[in-house]
């Protein structure tokens, strides 16, 4: 990632951009749908992936951001009738704020402290939704109504919409993280991560970088919740559960930790497996009691494969593989990548 | 090489860790689940008979989607695994055998149910996602007895937004009778608030004077319930309300305080798992209300089995059924207790069949129960129906199955159960006490005895075509 140019940056998203309104249109809605969750995934997996392979700090708190984002989305639209592009923002912005909040305490704490403080982050804050029913409507959670743009005409299906809105906001922030990276916060953060001492004798104020790395994970998850709620029209605490800070971790380390190609390999794993996994278990007419369990065991199994097969992740694999076949610049990436 | 070697580890470990976390929300209850009810065993062909009323005279058309002439093809999200599942997995297995029943007998004027129904873990999220999976995808007909109040407010105004047929919620929230916002949704339960009422109506009628407690989940299937219980208890009665939140089972300071208020009465609007953490750490303190418990939390078989259960873990043997002696509590369906009601022997036959392996429990009537109420909404929507036509079938009124009170259903009301009796559980099975009660869900709405009697199952099994 970070031998590439911001040309190249650009260029790969915008042929992505091209791939993905194409296959919206192909598709049907439910793809569409899928799409759009994919989307809302890599965008809150990408900050992620920085923040634990760049910075080297874990987070088991993202979900709580995301649910931050997803609240701040909900209220503003429901009492001001805001757009949702300054909504978005806001949430961005808000998230941000509790990022560097989160931040500040999470600097000083390394490894399984950090872990935990975060775990208790994830589990605690969307229960706060419980104690002000009248704000956040507890269990019940809130509504939220987003619809296409009027001038897209009345039969456009709305599933594209959504398709175009989180592909578009997830490729945004997949091109500024990768400008991050390569800029001299990021080379802070992974000389942070690599040796903290060190980078404090060369002049890296630690606690700054670490901060910052934690603003930018927790926006990406801002925004990303802040689409999540626009996507499904409902925000509830069941949706921001710990199960969902883990699953993002998930998606960071089975892509490849730390590469922003990673994020989406992860993203598209965790959304599509279960829903194949699902058709395969309910197409085999597989007796009663395991077919239910089946796509929770396949999912499992997979990341474990993944793991065994890729422990560098799959965009590790997708390395390795091109420098089989002589892609000299693949290969160059991932030595100078070292210790990833 | 030492590289990767060092990397694998801890990424095994947090993979691991993820694949565990996920696994450990699974269910395990030993509830069977299957996730199509297609065929059935003892009919193979697919080609149309003869309607039971044989009147087959219209040849059978796709007439929306979701209909061939050969079948009609539902969907539901339902928490197969994760923390709702213990009990409510057991619901549509229930209704996929009683829909493998009538497509053994005849189908719907010839066409089979093809019953989808996915799992949504109780988590909003996923369940938009696997509703719009059915609908965009796989084309249903209809959404049919989706559960849970939050998961399925995730998918209400999608559902009408594509105009969907939404019956049967399995859900009490009065949310659902909503026709100006919710045209296409129709509860089917007895909702909280009448519950409420109804349980309200026979403490102050039992225990005038006394101080009464108030023991609630803290969301709508509470705050319904108290809101019933409020409109008849008068107010200076009620010395305690105590809420609880799901996932903190340490309830001992609720219970504590309810002690310290006096109360003499205990009303309890809980999930199964949180009366029986009532009922023991009220042991535990010395403090032994009368309590009175609403009918998803009480039913004996699931309750007993859980209060054994977690006794056992603190290291204690208790009888479940000498702990649930005395209960009071509501039932507007058949009871598997009550062996001679004419639904019981149905849907024990039906269960016996078609989904021997489940536990025959309350959960299994709901679910057949439910079931009865679509076949029955599915004849009257006429033989090629659109989605549309069943929406009005239902608005026209429909028979009121194994409930013993008629169903709310009109153009204006989307409610379903209208009433319920009182009941005292004895040795693990609920005996009626009283008549059958009827109200509204409103603050004044009287509280009156039924008159009419309660229906008797069609000895075929299946509703009659109108």
């Amino acid at each position: 990632m970070n031998t590439r140019s911001t040309p190249r940056v650009l260029a790969a998203a915008l042929a992505t951009a091209v791939v993905v309104a194409i296959l919206s249109i192909k598709l049907n809605a439910f793809r569409d749908f899928q799409i759009a969750e994919i989307a809302i995934y890599v965008t809150a997996v990408a900050g992620l992936t920085l923040l634990t392979g760049l910075s080297g700090q874990i987070s088991l708190g993202n979900g709580a951001f995301m649910a931050i984002g997803a609240y701040t989305t909900a209220l503003l639209m429901l009492h001001l009738n805001w757009p949702f592009l300054g909504v978005l923002v806001i949430a961005g912005a808000v998230t941000a704020l509790a990022g560097a909040v989160v931040g500040v305490a999470a600097a000083r704490l390394h490894g399984p402290y950090l872990a935990g403080a975060t775990l208790l982050l994830g589990v605690a804050l969307p229960n706060i939704a419980f104690a002000w029913p009248g704000v956040f409507g507890a269990d019940q959670g809130l509504n939220v109504v987003y619809t296409a743009p009027g001038f897209l005409g009345v039969n456009f299906p709305l599933t594209r919409w959504q398709a175009w809105v989180c592909s578009a906001v997830a490729l945004i922030v997949l091109v500024l993280l990768a400008n991050l990276g390569r800029s001299r916060i990021g080379r802070n953060w992974r000389a942070v991560r690599d040796n903290e001492v060190a980078a404090a004798l060369a002049g890296v104020n630690v606690a700054v970088a670490r901060v910052r790395a934690f603003v930018v994970s927790a926006t990406c998850a801002g925004l990303a919740g802040a689409l999540l709620a626009a996507v499904t029209g409902l925000v509830a605490p069941g949706a921001f559960t710990i199960t969902l800070s883990i699953a993002l971790l998930t998606a960071a380390v089975i892509g490849g930790l730390g590469t922003l190609p990673g994020a989406v390999w992860g993203s598209l794993l965790i959304v599509l497996v279960p829903t194949y996994a699902t058709d395969v278990a309910t197409s085999h007419g597989l007796s009663s009691s395991v077919a239910s369990n089946i796509p929770v065991a396949a999912y499992g199994v997979v990341l474990i494969l993944v793991m065994l097969v890729f422990p560098q992740g799959i965009q590790g694999g997708v390395r390795w593989l091109l420098g089989l076949f002589g892609m000299t610049s693949a290969k160059k990436t991932q030595m100078k990548e070292g210790t990833q | 090489m030492k590289r990767s070697i060092r990397l694998r580890v801890p990424a095994i470990a947090v993979v691991a860790a993820a694949a565990l976390a996920v696994g450990a929300c699974s269910s395990g209850s030993g509830s069977s689940s299957s996730s199509t009810a297609t065929s059935t065993p003892s009919s193979g062909a697919s080609s149309p008979t003869s309607s039971p009323s044989g009147s087959a005279s219209a040849a059978l058309t796709a007439s929306a989607p979701g209909i061939t002439p050969t079948t009609i093809t539902i969907g539901s999200h339902q928490p197969l695994t994760g923390p709702a599942a213990p009990g409510y997995s057991e619901i549509a297995p229930a209704s996929a055998a009683y829909f493998a029943y009538v497509n053994a007998h005849g189908g719907i004027y010839g066409r089979k149910i093809v019953y989808k129904y996915l799992d949504d873990g109780y988590n909003p999220t996923t369940t938009s996602s696997v509703v719009r999976q059915l609908v965009l995808q796989d084309n249903v007909y209809a959404i049919f007895n989706g559960l849970g109040t939050p998961t399925h407010l995730a998918v209400a105004s999608f559902l009408n937004a594509q105009k969907i047929p939404d019956v049967f919620v399995a859900s009490g929230c009065n949310c659902w009778n909503n026709t100006a916002q919710y045209p296409e949704t129709f509860g089917w339960q007895l909702d909280y608030v009448r519950e409420g009422k109804i349980l309200g109506n026979y403490i102050k009628q039992h225990f005038a004077g006394k101080k009464v407690g108030y023991f609630f989940q803290d969301d709508e299937f509470g705050m319904d319930g108290v809101k019933g219980l409020d409109y008849v208890i008068p107010k200076s009665q009620v010395v305690s309300r105590q809420s609880y939140v799901p996932t903190n089972i340490n309830i001992a300071p609720a219970v504590t305080a309810l002690k310290a208020a006096g109360a003499q009465v205990v009303v309890a609007f809980s999930i199964p798992a949180f009366t029986a953490l009532l009922k023991l750490n009220s042991l535990k303190l010395g403090f032994s209300p009368t309590l009175v418990v609403s009918n998803v939390g009480s039913d004996p078989i699931t309750l007993g089995g859980l209060l054994e259960a977690f006794a056992k873990q603190g290291g204690a043997t208790v009888s479940g059924n000498a702990l649930t002696q005395g209960i009071i509590t509501d039932g507007y369906g058949s009871s598997v207790g009550d062996t001679t009601n004419s639904w019981t022997k149905l849907f024990k036959m039906v269960h016996d069949t078609y989904d021997a392996k489940a536990p025959f429990d309350g959960n299994v009537l709901y679910g057949e129960g439910v079931a009865y109420t679509f076949v029955q909404a599915m004849f009257k929507a006429g033989q090629n129906p659109t989605r549309q036509d069943l929406v009005n079938a239902i608005n026209g009124g429909l028979p009121q199955g194994d409930f013993v009170a008629p169903l709310a259903y009109s153009a204006t009301d989307h409610a379903g159960a209208t009433g319920a009796y009182i009941g005292v559980i004895t040795n693990g099975v609920i005996k009626q006490q009283g008549p059958v009660l009827v109200t509204d869900p409103t603050a004044t709405g009287a509280i009156t005895t039924y008159t009419g009697t309660e229906s008797q199952a069609p000895a075929s099994g299946i509703p009659s075509s109108p």
